[in-house]
């Protein structure tokens, strides 16, 4: 293949995530917005509240800062409960290193600070279900699917600021959140091993929700990811 | 908030890093180092293992119902779930649940 040919491919995947990243922005508007309010409600600066859609750019765990903060909880809680809440993200960063560990470390960076629920998921149902993409189609996706949902997530933080005014309860947007992950998780459960996994990991969390926030899931995760494997092999060994 | 403005920065700065450096974590370290075959298979489990355990107590006791077991959020998970696996297309599971959810909203509120 020429250069000219792999360019064209790139940018062509580059398209098909942002494709695929477009439908997130019914989640991810009013989520930024109701931040933005939360943030003001909270006593935050405007530049405060942009900082965190900004630099932090992790929505539940944006959220969880922001309620230990109007509690007044000590400093030290409140990072370990945001930080907690985005451990998940290290499974994230993990699973991802078979697809993208070729990538030039600036591209694993930008993938780093891009690895959200919605990136990563739409781009690792890409990779599994085409195994064929090259480390630079991969990593040219990722960016696709982060380009229309990250501009959109820092936009509606301001205009969440500047508009000030809870949205209605009617609007039950607090829904809109778990309906999506479903809605991204349902079409990966290709085996057994995959809705053991599933399965697992919802007895587990529904068991440990009296643990500090992020913790119980964690746990949960780990069941998971191991009853899935356990199953697969097991799977695998009976069909030989 | 009894927090000075300084002390809010620090949280944003050190919330900042940390998140990057969780994100960072095996992506930047490991990059093209082989992993264990296990290893590999426990990873190709982590979005099913995450996303309905997260999921799963906002279905249940949902906040804005102060965590009382509301049906029509139920119905409308249950219902995203199946478009998701009968169709394997996320958009068409989204429009079953979010149509659900409005549906049962709205006869709720007669």
């Amino acid at each position: 293949m020429t250069t000219s040919t792999v360019k064209k491919t790139a940018r062509s995947v580059y398209w098909a995530g942002v494709r695929d990243g477009l439908p997130f922005l019914i989640m991810a508007a009013p989520f930024a917005l109701l931040f933005g309010v939360v943030a003001m409600d909270a006593g935050l600066s405007v530049g405060q509240a942009m900082g965190f859609s900004v630099l932090v750019i992790a929505g539940a765990s944006q959220f969880a800062a922001i309620q230990m903060i109007t509690e007044n909880a000590g400093i030290a809680f409140v990072l370990l409960a945001a930080l907690a809440v985005n451990l998940r993200m290290a499974m994230y960063s993990a699973s991802l290193v078979p697809y993208l560990g070729n990538a030039p470390l600036w591209q694993r960076a930008a993938v780093s600070y891009l690895n959200f629920d919605q990136t990563y998921i739409t781009s690792v149902s890409r990779y599994e279900s085409r195994p064929e993409m090259t480390v630079a189609e991969r990593v040219a996706y990722f960016f696709g699917v982060a380009t229309p949902i990250t501009p959109t997530w820092i936009g509606m933080t301001l205009v969440g600021i500047m508009a000030g005014t809870a949205i209605p309860e009617a609007w039950a947007l607090d829904f809109i959140m778990p309906i999506m992950f479903l809605a991204m998780v349902a079409p990966m459960m290709k085996s057994l091993a995959h809705i053991a996994a599933a399965a697992a990991s919802v007895i587990v969390a529904l068991a440990l929700i009296g643990l500090p926030s992020g913790t119980g899931l964690l746990i949960a995760a780990g069941v998971a990811m191991l009853t899935g494997a356990i199953v697969e092999t097991w799977t695998e060994g009976r069909t030989k | 908030m009894t927090y000075s403005s300084a002390e809010i920065w620090l949280i944003i700065a050190v919330l900042g890093v940390g998140t990057f450096l969780i994100r960072f974590s095996f992506l930047g370290l490991i990059g093209d180092r082989p992993m264990h075959p296990f290893v590999l298979r426990l990873l190709r489990f982590t979005p099913v293992a995450v996303l309905p355990g997260m999921v799963a107590p906002l279905v249940l006791w949902p906040a804005a119902t102060q965590g009382q077991p509301d049906l029509t959020r139920i119905l409308a998970a249950l219902v995203t779930v199946a478009v998701g696996l009968w169709t394997r297309n996320v958009l068409w599971a989204i429009a079953g649940g979010v149509a659900t959810l409005y549906a049962g909203l709205a006869i709720t509120a007669l």
